[in-house]
């Protein structure tokens, strides 16, 4: 079998799709590497980088915010809420949006205000942790 | 009879008119091009998600202990109606006929003497609704001051449906919004939320071979399903802020249109009177010069 089939959406778009030798997910129970002809799986994702393995030996590190993974024949689906590509995060930028965020909790008037605080705090926290 | 004056005041207002919805409808087709292509772009999500559902929810069959969120309360008492509308008239039908479905849907579910709750997003829905239906007011919410909706809206609109759910505060939710189908045809759809209707999605061909699941399946399905809400109702976004765009679109071309014809009319009715006023005038200073 030539290629494992690889599509990663985001609800706002569809951010890759193609062919690549294989690609390794963080999956909730431990990290996974999925090459072609993987028996059919799904399985959700925690907070951490997919790497994708591309048939000329280059790699992509992807950041994906938790999500889930559905491995059947016909390829990989990763449907991911936040995706941004390792070479756009910023260990320094995200220091000070971490700092900003703490500031926002300190800061919430509202429980609500504070909730949302709390989960940006904690989506950038995961961001940084993998840089 | 309206004299010269008024009814050159009168073009020049009707002129402006015309500016203003040209300018309009031209703005609405460059914004209609943006929200289409988040509408079309969002697609892929929610059907990869529907299909994901089904093979879940295909393996889960028979099962018990089936999530609440699939299975349902068990009841069909209390319904919530989450009325997603614009935020600005001025696009055609496409407000009224959105509030109309949910209208008919409220008046049927109370003739069966069920509880009717409305959720309205959007501020539009909410001024429609709000003289005959207020009473039936849960919640609302609008997103005014916003350029675009994107998934964080729509996470918010999720979790307060879920918060409600947990809280027992209804049985069966559906979600109105305008399905975009053209420019010229929005259709106003029903989309039932809670419990998840699965039946769109197609389960993939393993072949006979059968999921593996990472946790559980019933895990999975919970992270899942309140997931699916949040895409679901991202989608009804979408779709309207196209929808939107393409009434307003077609609303405003018709308006320019008829400001064009009524300039015509009004000029044909300008330039007679200016006639009929010389012929007069030239009547009265013949007559005059033969009387002397």
């Amino acid at each position: 079998m030539a290629g494992l089939h690889f599509e990663l959406v985001s609800p706002s778009r569809l951010l890759f799709s193609g062919d690549v030798a294989s690609v390794t997910i963080p999956g909730t129970e431990g990290e996974m590497g999925i090459f072609p002809g993987h028996s059919p799986i799904l399985s959700t994702l925690k907070p951490g980088v997919v790497t994708v393995y591309k048939d000329g030996g280059s790699t992509d590190r992807i950041f994906v915010n938790g999500g889930m993974v559905e491995v059947n024949p016909s390829g990989l689906t990763l449907l991911a809420e936040v995706a941004i590509p390792m070479a756009e995060l910023n260990a320094e930028a995200l220091a000070r949006q971490i700092k900003d965020a703490e500031d926002d909790v300190a800061d919430a008037k509202s429980d609500e205000a504070r909730r949302k605080a709390n989960e940006a705090l904690e989506h950038l926290k995961a961001m940084k942790s993998v840089t | 009879m309206a004299s010269l004056k008024d009814l050159r005041n009168r073009i020049a207002s009707v002129k402006a008119t015309r500016k203003i919805t040209k300018a309009m409808q031209m703005v609405a087709a460059a914004k209609l091009r943006r929200a289409q292509e988040a509408a079309v772009a969002a697609r892929p999500y929610s059907v990869r998600m529907a299909s994901v559902l089904a093979n879940l929810s295909a393996a889960m069959e028979g099962q018990a202990g089936a999530p609440k969120l699939l299975a349902g309360t068990g009841k069909d008492d209390v319904h919530l109606l989450v009325v997603a509308t614009a935020e600005r008239g001025l696009c055609g039908g496409f407000n009224s006929s959105i509030s109309k479905l949910a209208r008919e849907h409220a008046d049927r579910l109370l003739a069966q003497g069920k509880t009717v709750k409305i959720f309205t997003v959007g501020k539009k829905g909410n001024d429609s609704l709000k003289r005959l239906y207020g009473k039936y007011f849960v919640e609302a919410v609008d997103f005014r001051g916003q350029k675009a909706v994107n998934f964080e809206n729509a996470q918010d609109v999720a979790s307060t449906l879920l918060r409600m759910y947990e809280d027992g505060q209804f049985d069966v939710a559906t979600l109105f919004f305008a399905e975009f189908k053209s420019v010229i045809s929005q259709k106003p759809t029903a989309l039932r939320l809670i419990p998840a209707d699965v039946s769109g999605g197609k389960p993939a061909d393993l072949g006979g071979a059968v999921y593996e699941a990472e946790p559980e399946e019933g895990e999975i399905l919970a992270e899942l399903l309140p997931r699916n809400i949040a895409v679901q109702v991202f989608r009804g976004l979408l779709e309207n802020a196209a929808s939107e765009q393409g009434a307003r679109m077609s609303a405003m071309d018709n308006a320019t249109r008829n400001a064009g014809d009524m300039i015509n009319k009004l000029s044909i009715k300008y330039n007679r009177q200016r006639q009929a006023q010389i012929t007069k005038e030239l009547i009265e200073i013949i007559s005059g010069a033969e009387a002397l």
